[in-house]
């Protein structure tokens, strides 16, 4: 059995976690909110522009000369996915869940035998997937860096990767990040990027479609494939800022989580050992009384 | 007239304006138009320089940076990369982002040097107001 200078170093250790992992949940609990408003802030400017880009969409089918970042160049040999993960961890199962999801489309894809590439967002991500798929991770960033996520940080990561499109190192641009639901659940998603039109439900879903004219017809200014040429790559840029908001969020969200968890075990665990430590001090009394009991009746 | 059109101004940070107006000034890649309610529907670029909003007799500009107007019979929606109320706009940032972009502007060919053109010219039109 322990000794009582031993229960009492560890009862010490574990209160100075549970003071550190109470810290962290209520940093996590005031950065979420801030973060889950900026997610659903930038809500409706994803969602019309997703309305935008089905309406034209739907006029642009047909016809010859729709840009490729809305229909794909014909191809789907190579996929890049983008992992979007967090930067730090004790956050419970968030980077891990959205880990999985990329895992599960890299082993669905190498089997249908397609080239997989992997442009990494966050430091988690990266460590995870380096071990098995180090080769394949053709880029890699951080954000650690920085305090806000900006739309100037989407603009560069989309800027890229539109680059990459067009010098054709790929043909079918995945993002995957995790959907933030509430505290409790974040979503991981898997969503296509290019082309722009494999994300555009079909027009039986209940899904956001065009709006309804009246049977008018919409003028564009400049033409349609002007339009396009400036939307799509913002289209991109919304896209990968929405979806790193979103990630944020359920960073937050599920760290705090965790921390609670990891608040409430330290506490059992403190509680636990204050009671060993109280009987063990009681069983040390008893025996110093029954030495001198037995030493005084012995006399 | 009692009809109003319904107008969103919604930028990736934040939705800037929701509501019933009754008119509103967009600047377009093509030239500046109004949009009344019951206007027919479009679909423009934007570019940079001043948003009108006319309501009730009171007019309030936004600063926008390119984007998109969408008119459709539900209203209008300006999906702007960058929006503020001319309030907030800064003087010293947008000279700084004029001088920028003139400093770039003769590397530039084509599409790229008129939109260029076309940015310089609308924040010196802001920065003038100002």
């Amino acid at each position: 059995m322990a000794s009582l200078k031993e229960l009492k170093n560890r009862i010490a250790s574990v209160k100075s976690t549970q003071k550190i992992t109470k810290a962290m949940q209520m940093v996590a609990a005031a950065k979420l909110r801030k973060a889950q408003d900026a997610a659903e802030r930038s809500r409706p400017y994803s969602d019309r522009m997703a309305a935008v880009i089905a309406n034209l969409a739907g006029s642009m089918t047909g016809s010859g000369d729709a840009p490729q970042l809305l229909v794909g160049n014909g191809q789907e040999e190579t996929h890049l996915l983008i992992v979007a993960t967090a930067d730090r961890g004790l956050c419970g199962g968030f980077n891990g869940n959205i880990v999985r999801a990329a895992r599960e489309e890299i082993v669905r894809l190498t089997r249908a035998g397609k080239t997989v590439k992997i442009y990494s967002i966050g430091k988690k991500g990266y460590d995870a997937l380096s071990r098995l798929y180090g080769d394949k991770i053709v880029k890699r960033i951080s954000l650690k860096e920085e305090k806000v996520i900006t739309a100037g940080i989407a603009q560069r990561i989309g800027a890229e990767v539109t680059e990459m499109f067009e010098n054709g190192e790929f043909d079918v641009a995945k993002l995957i990040y995790s959907q933030f639901e509430n505290v409790m659940t974040q979503v991981p998603q898997v969503k296509t990027l290019i082309p722009a039109m494999a994300a555009i439900p079909d027009g039986e879903d209940e899904a956001p479609m065009g709006p309804d004219l009246n049977g008018a017809i919409y003028t564009y200014e400049p033409d349609e494939a002007g339009i396009l040429k400036v939307l799509l790559p913002r289209n991109l840029n919304t896209q990968i800022f929405a979806a790193l908001l979103e990630n944020v969020a359920g960073e937050m969200g599920s760290k705090m989580t965790a921390m609670d968890n990891a608040t409430r075990n330290a506490g059992d665990m403190i509680d636990k050992l204050s009671l060993q430590f109280n009987r063990t001090r009681q069983a040390q009394i008893t025996s110093e009384l029954i030495e001198i009991i037995s030493g005084a009746e012995a006399l | 007239m009692a009809e109003k059109l319904h107008f969103s101004l919604v930028s990736p940070a934040r939705e800037l304006y929701s509501g019933a107006v009754d008119q509103v000034d967009v600047p377009g890649t093509e030239g500046d138009f109004g949009v009344l309610p019951d206007h027919a529907p479009l679909m423009a670029a934007i570019r940079t320089g001043l948003l009108g909003v006319y309501h009730e007799g009171v007019e309030s500009f936004y600063f926008v940076q390119g984007g998109f107007a969408d008119v459709t019979p539900a209203g209008l929606t300006v999906l702007a990369e960058k929006a503020m109320p001319l309030g907030d706009v800064d003087l010293p940032g947008i000279e700084a982002e004029i001088e920028r972009i003139e400093k770039k502007m003769h590397e530039l060919e084509g599409d790229a040097a008129l939109s260029a053109a076309q940015d310089v010219e609308g924040l010196k039109t802001v920065a003038a107001i100002l």
